[in-house]
């Protein structure tokens, strides 16, 4: 397939100008989900009407995809200094065109204040979220406007494809994933080589080639916003992969909920094609692909293989016996890769740095890095991208900044609703696929919630299971009737109702549910309650036995009190109250009527004496 | 020919064939719901899984969907095996309280009805195990039913449960289902099924009243032969 071609397949990227020099002048501003929110596209642009104002309309404007940070959004960096300002509001501009842009001097009240020691910081790296980072996938989306595929062959972009088309042969290129040990990411960490393999030699015409952008994960976000920030990553992984194993058909299937994703990988793929890069005889070579995008309509279970399957197929999105695998019987029966979306954006890496260099990051088991989207009661909201093997401790305090409000972190759920939760006691844990399993957990798509002392474990579990009840597809019987009844029991729970021998039950459930499911939904569905019951078991059995929610959050569990030393009787509460529960005479201790009471919390938030508490 | 141990015996049997056959050929029973002779398989109920052992890795398996294959050890009433069914029985009973098959199916399988789980009031008899939507499907052809929603909320009927143009009242669904959800009723002269009234067609020579005329007006549709051929019964033939 190639060999001859190579020096017309490099020439023709040589031709594509490169954009930016070390010393250009350019703004990068997060035009990512989270920074848009926060109102990033009218601060941009405010900043481009400034800069012709100024008459400094040469200086670049890059809305950029996600920058990871998104609890400073918006944020820009102002090149070649690279100043790295955070919450910037449109009245900021005139003085950043002004001083910033202009004079190449920073202004302080943007910068970033270090929380411990605060220094201010001038520097995207010096801030303590991003130091220990290891941003190889994730970092590139601070250099690109997704809209403009320039800005990617600027970083080498298409490079990797390049190389792959002129000087190897799909073997070979299978050899250097497997060398390199490149893991799936989307959640069962399995080698890609070893799929790549499987379909190249699999027998069966047309073969396909598939990125899961299903993401479902509550709280995930991070192939999201690779698919917003940087699609040409992902579209180059997967013409690699598809010369790998002889394919000429590619899919992306991206959920519909995505309209930024599906924008700016449509974008791409049109700017791909427009420069050969897609389509009939890409970089002149007689190999041939195009990728077709494919929204879902939001199902959970649609990330799991033969469901997605289904549903580009037209049909209902239900998963069916995999016995025979995708490999060799995948989309339309035809052979099939299937990789998430994390995953392709990491082959164009392996082929231009070398499966050494990736192999050299990472534990014994699992190369390379991983991002994971850090939410939940931590200080610092955002996608990280770490080494595996990096501790949950340094995930969590280095770079998320511990715990909001100063209080006691309790659990990390990992993996999503089929991982589990990880207490305290492991917080030294080094993430990587088998660590994440031996605990009860698992690596998932990379989502990690982070819970504090105001969390109670039953209650999570509820939620996970509750969510997994709605997501079932239906078609099995342990899945669709087992999660359901699992659900309702620790609704029980929650709700004052549990019994003695119901954490038994849930068990034994468990162990069938995991055996008898259909697909992994349901297989991995008992994790979040199986983890907090191995973890957390006193959680549950205050609940059952004592009739207390240890964490105060079960309001069936409940009663909120007024503690006779603190309360001054100003008032302030009975206002407040909206079913009228707190009564007392001004300037007396005042009393809660829990029968009347809805456990609201309003009056916790009024009370400037700390006088209301939940037992 | 595969060669396989199950339950300790040693079995042969015909290669691309499932275990579910094999196993039920050499004499021992496995339970099922949801696999119908004359539909595809699914592998819904669950009540089929068998644990196999292959090297040092045991697993459960769907014994209806799993193909025989050489050196298989199969275990079909180990521990896992019977939770597996014991927990699919219990969840069925708590579903369908009303359902006699699955009752005597419990009892044979002497389980007994989980009381920690809610008694549903809403779901019929019907367990979800679609051979009823397959056979509409792949053998009568019409598709006139279907599955919808998702999970618990999932039901099997027409769309939008209105009376279906393309039913054909052959009432195959309520030959195939297991647990007699399906409701059919007969005056001699209509049937009533799906929310339709369906003329039936008498036969021209005994009178008697045998098939919706939709129907077969869809074989002669189908096959070319006339009306008038077919307007006799398969007795008067």
């Amino acid at each position: 397939m190639s060999g001859n071609t190579d020096k017309q397949s490099h020439a023709i990227l040589d031709n594509l100008t490169l954009y930016y020099g070390p010393k250009r002048k350019f703004v990068a501003i997060c035009a990512g989900t989270g920074c848009r929110a926060y109102g990033s596209l009218k601060v941009k642009d405010a900043l481009e009407a400034e800069l012709k104002k100024q008459n400094m309309a040469d200086v670049d404007v890059l809305a950029t995809g996600c920058l990871g940070f998104c609890e400073k959004g918006p944020m820009m960096i102002i090149h070649p200094d690279k100043y790295f300002y955070q919450s910037v509001k449109e009245s900021d501009i005139p003085e950043i065109v002004e001083k910033t842009i202009g004079r190449g001097e920073a202004i302080s009240r943007l910068l970033y204040r270090h929380p411990e020691t605060k220094k201010t910081l001038f520097r995207e790296e010096d801030l303590p979220f991003y130091k220990k980072q290891l941003r190889a996938v994730f970092g590139k989306n601070g250099m690109i406007d997704p809209s403009r595929i320039e800005d990617y062959f600027a970083i080498d972009g298409y490079q990797a494809l390049a190389k792959v088309l002129a000087e190897m042969t799909p073997e070979q290129v299978i050899s250097e994933v497997k060398k390199a040990g490149l893991r799936g990411r989307g959640g069962g960490g399995f080698p890609a080589a070893v799929k790549w393999e499987g379909v190249r030699k699999a027998a069966g015409e047309p073969k396909y080639v598939i990125a899961n952008g299903d993401e479902g994960d509550p709280g995930a976000y991070m192939d999201r916003s690779l698919m917003e920030g940087n699609p040409h990553s992902v579209i180059e992984g997967m013409i690699i992969g598809a010369y790998a194993v002889g394919s000429n058909h590619g899919y992306i299937y991206v959920r519909n909920e995505y309209p930024l994703a599906v924008e700016n990988l449509s974008k791409a793929i049109e700017a791909a094609r427009a420069n050969g890069l897609l389509g009939k005889n890409i970089l002149g070579t007689d190999f041939s692909f195009d990728i077709q995008i494919n929204k879902g309509a939001g199902a959970f279970v649609c990330g799991e293989s033969s469901a997605l399957f289904a549903s580009i197929e037209g049909r209902a999105g239900e998963p069916r016996a995999k016995y025979v695998h995708a490999v060799d019987k995948g989309l339309y029966d035809k052979p099939t890769v299937l990789n998430n979306v994390e995953t392709w954006a990491n082959v164009p890496l392996i082929i231009n740095k070398g499966a050494d260099w990736f192999a050299s990051i990472g534990t014994e088991g699992s190369k390379g890095t991983k991002i994971f989207s850090l939410v939940g009661k931590i200080n610092n909201t955002g996608l990280v991208e770490v080494p595996m093997g990096t501790t949950l401790y340094e995930i969590i305090y280095d770079m998320g900044g511990g715990i909001t409000g100063g209080r006691k972190f309790k659990a990390v759920q990992t993996g999503g609703p089929s991982g589990g939760c990880i207490p305290e006691s492991l917080l030294d844990l080094p993430v990587d696929f088998d660590r994440l399993y031996e605990v009860g957990s698992m690596m998932g798509s990379g989502g990690m919630i982070v819970m504090d002392d105001t969390s109670c474990m039953v209650d999570v579990a509820r939620y996970f299971l509750e969510f997994l009840k709605e997501e079932s597809c239906g078609k099995c019987v342990p899945c669709r009737e087992g999660v359901r009844r699992m659900s309702e029991i620790l609704e029980d729970i929650c709700a004052g109702r549990g019994r003695e021998g119901d954490i038994e039950l849930l068990e034994t459930m468990s162990a069938a549910i995991a055996d008898g499911s259909l697909c992994a939904l349901g297989g991995s569905a008992p994790n979040p309650v199986l983890s907090t019951i191995r973890h957390f078991r006193e959680e549950y059995e205050a609940h059952i036995r004592d009739h207390r929610c240890p964490a105060g959050v079960c309001k069936a569990l409940i009663s909120y009190n007024i503690d006779a030393e603190k309360c001054t009787g100003c008032g302030v509460c009975v206002k407040v109250c909206a079913t009228k529960a707190i009564t007392g005479e001004l300037k007396k201790v005042h009393t809660i009527d829990n029968e009347k009471c809805t456990r609201c919390g309003a009056c916790i938030q009024s009370c400037k004496f700390d006088a209301i508490y939940v037992k | 020919m595969v060669n396989m141990i199950i339950d300790g015996k040693n079995v042969t049997a015909r290669k691309d064939t499932m275990l579910l056959e094999a196993i039920r050929g050499a004499g021992i029973s496995v339970p099922t719901l949801c696999a119908h002779e004359s539909v595809s398989r699914s592998g819904a109920c669950r009540l089929c899984v068998v644990e196999i052992k292959k090297g040092n890795r045991t697993r459960i398996v769907t014994s209806c969907l799993y193909g025989v294959e050489e050196g298989l050890i199969v275990n079909t009433k180990s521990e896992r095996v019977l939770n597996v069914r014991r927990l699919v029985m219990e969840l069925l009973l708590a579903r369908c309280p009303e359902s006699d098959v699955l009752q005597k199916m419990a009892e044979d399988m002497g389980i007994e009805a989980q009381t920690r789980y809610a008694v549903d009031t809403d779901k019929g008899k019907c367990i979800l195990c679609r051979s009823c939507v397959r056979v509409c499907e792949e053998v009568v052809g019409v598709s006139a039913i279907g599955l919808f929603s998702r999970g618990s909320y999932k039901e099997v009927g027409t769309p939008y449960h209105e009376p279906s143009d393309a039913c054909i009242g052959c009432g195959a669904c309520v030959y195939v289902c297991p647990t007699g959800h399906i409701e059919m009723t007969s005056t001699g002269e209509t049937r009533k099924i799906w929310g339709r009234t369906f003329k039936m067609q008498a036969c021209t020579k005994c009178g008697k009243y045998f098939a919706p005329v939709d129907q077969l007006k869809f074989i002669s549709k189908k096959t070319g032969t006339s009306i008038d051929e077919l307007a006799v019964c398969t007795e008067c033939r």
